[in-house]
């Protein structure tokens, strides 16, 4: 131990870089991993799988799961075009009303501010659970089968708001307000053209957690859609992964001989999360400073 | 100077008749209120008035009567929820899994937090951040692919290897007792990147002094972690700990709905209360049971909270939610 301790004045003591750096590198590569596999299983050619199974690299690279889809893509496309859309009608709606509803729970001259803020986080404390909200939605409101409710469902997220209304807060000065007004702006212009340009670095964050939280919704297509041109890719992929291994337009078209099935749900799976695992390099740092912001309340 | 202002106005309004208040305040402020109109509206329709469909716990609901005006059956609904075993099953497995989860997530995130933050090489600790962060961004849907891919009998991974080894073939999905294990796995597989950003963030906000004073008493970096970052790092995970605890009662539905769905097999091992509600309501159709487990739940959901946020409040009131 003393000759450890001697080692460590220069503060660089090999062992416990060793450990730091071994640990991290374990922690990352489990995390790793399983894209790995999955990326292997798709580009691996059937036989192959039903043969030796799963492995960590391709044992015989093949493209045939992923000509097997795109030869019928209907269904594929479609699903890409309904989460596209809801993602992004849903953000952008979302983080407008969000935002303007920060805007105005920050704004002194409102006495009531505070009880329309717990108006807002009673909701998160209790609810009506899941068979009233189903059956009002659908048997009352009769939202089942449209884009609204896969739009309106997942659409606010009231700790984004309260975490907008902390950063609004801090960040836009009341003098600048009270000047804006001064000069004639009302309370919307004011919004629209200071709060709006000084909150960018929020909205940024709060868009990214909102559009992912859209993007990887499959929770509110399963409960109100049973239409096929509604459904949205992930809720398409939960489709294919479990029982029901085709979709009704491909099994059509395909004798069950010649299909891949164990490598297909693979190439499904790579189809329906390529996107967000290519996107999210750039935008990791949104999401990064939104954990921040939201850990540091306000 | 505007503090004044507000404190005259206070004041003034104050002295006017109470019940007036809000529509006054909101004639007063006409526009501000019209802004924030959108979001009422949408909790209203959304959240308030779902929530008094609470009286569907205490009817036998019908087609006909609807939410509001099925037959009223008092407590029938609870007594079955009650009678049918299911309430103890789905309320341990609810707190034991998320005991667990937020247990382990806690020290993984931690872990990785402390050795992420002793790497010197910035491209390491990048590069590392990004692949842990990873997981966090896909679905659970796309989680059960990779489980699948793993832990299947005929062609998964855990199974191959085993079969290098010559060993026999774990036939994991009709097993309970390995998902005690998985599970918690999983969780932590999923959260550790977004965990170790929040501990990070929190150990860069230690003051780089206290570490340069250490390094001048001869403290080496062990002792430094053991000294001074976990030390300091306790309060962050106390709060977060508490904040965790009054989630506890809603369990990661998501995640028991993808990876384990309807297998009977592991049902008692994994039922949670959520997927009881939801097998209930969109399986078998049995609203009784459904709107009683949401009640249920809605009602524990709420004491834990209130408890939770009243355990926050004496540690560290600036960090209450409320």
């Amino acid at each position: 131990m003393s000759s450890l301790g001697v080692k460590s004045k220069k503060d660089s003591t090999p062992v416990y870089s060793t450990i730091a750096y071994a640990v991290v590198t374990i922690i990352a590569l489990v995390c790793v991993l399983p894209f790995i596999v999955l990326l292997a299983g798709a580009f691996s050619s059937e036989s192959s799988v039903l043969k030796d199974g799963y492995w960590f690299w391709p044992r015989e690279f093949s493209l045939e799961a992923f000509q097997f889809i795109f030869r019928f893509p209907e269904d594929v496309l479609s699903a890409y075009r309904v989460s596209i859309l809801i993602t992004v009608i849903g953000t952008v709606v979302s983080l407008f009303i969000s935002t303007m509803a920060a805007y105005v729970l920050c704004r002194k001259e409102l006495r009531y501010r505070n009880a329309l803020s717990f108006f807002l986080f009673f909701t998160t404390l209790f609810s009506g659970g899941l068979a009233p909200y189903y059956i009002w939605l659908s048997r009352y409101l009769h939202l089942s089968n449209t884009y609204y409710v896969l739009i309106l469902g997942p659409m606010f997220n009231v700790m984004y708001i309260l975490i907008l209304r902390s950063f609004i807060k801090g960040s836009v000065p009341e003098p600048l307000i009270e000047s804006g007004k001064i000069d004639g702006a009302g309370d919307l212009r004011i919004f629209l053209q200071l709060v709006i340009p000084l909150s960018k670095p929020a909205l940024a964050s709060i868009g990214v957690f909102t559009a992912l939280a859209y993007w990887n919704d499959w929770w509110t297509a399963m409960m109100f859609t049973s239409k096929d041109q509604l459904i949205p890719l992930q809720y398409l992929l939960y489709k294919m992964l479990s029982a029901i291994n085709l979709s009704a337009a491909m099994s059509e078209h395909v004798s069950s001989v010649n299909t891949p099935k164990e490598t297909f749900k693979l190439a499904m799976t790579v189809i329906a999360t390529g996107p967000i695992v290519v996107v999210f390099p750039f935008v990791q740092r949104y999401f990064v400073s939104g954990i921040t912001i939201g850990a540091v309340k306000g | 100077m505007n503090t004044d202002v507000q404190k005259g106005d206070l004041t003034k309004a104050l002295q006017k008749k109470k019940t007036w208040g809000l529509i006054k305040d909101i004639s007063t402020n006409k526009v501000l209120y019209l802004m924030f109109a959108p979001i009422a509206i949408y909790f209203i329709i959304f959240s308030y008035i779902p929530m008094t469909g609470i009286v569907m716990a205490f009817q036998s609901y019908t087609v006909k009567g609807g939410l509001f005006s099925s037959p009223w059956v008092g407590l029938d609904n609870f007594q079955y929820f009650f009678n049918s075993g299911k309430a103890w099953i789905v309320t341990r497995n609810t707190i034991v899994y998320n005991v667990i989860f937020l247990g382990c997530y806690t020290f993984f995130s931690i872990l990785a937090a402390v050795f992420i933050s002793e790497i010197q090489k910035k491209w390491y600790k990048k590069l590392s951040q990004t692949l842990m962060f990873l997981p966090y961004f896909i679905s659970w849907v796309t989680v059960s692919a990779f489980v699948y891919n793993f832990l299947n009998y005929e062609y998964g991974i855990v199974n191959k290897i085993l079969e290098n080894f010559h060993m026999e073939a774990l036939d994991i999905y009709s097993n309970s007792g390995y998902w005690y294990l998985i599970l918690p796995f999983m969780y932590v597989w999923k959260w550790v990147g977004y965990g170790s950003v929040l501990y990070l963030a929190a150990i860069v906000g230690i003051d780089q002094e206290i570490y340069e004073a250490a390094t001048i008493d001869g403290a080496n970096r062990f002792q430094k972690i053991t000294k001074i970052t976990l030390p300091l790092l306790k309060p962050t995970m106390v709060i977060l700990l508490l904040l965790g605890l009054g989630r506890i009662m809603r369990g990661e539905f998501d995640m028991f709905y993808q990876l384990i769905g309807n297998n009977g097999l592991l049902m008692d091992a994994t039922d949670i209360i959520d997927t009881l509600a939801f097998r209930s309501l969109m399986g078998t159709a049995d609203f009784g049971m459904a709107s009683s487990v949401g009640l249920y739940q809605s009602v524990l959901t709420l004491i834990i909270i209130l408890t939770a946020n009243w355990l926050v409040r004496k540690y560290d009131r600036d960090q209450a939610l409320f």
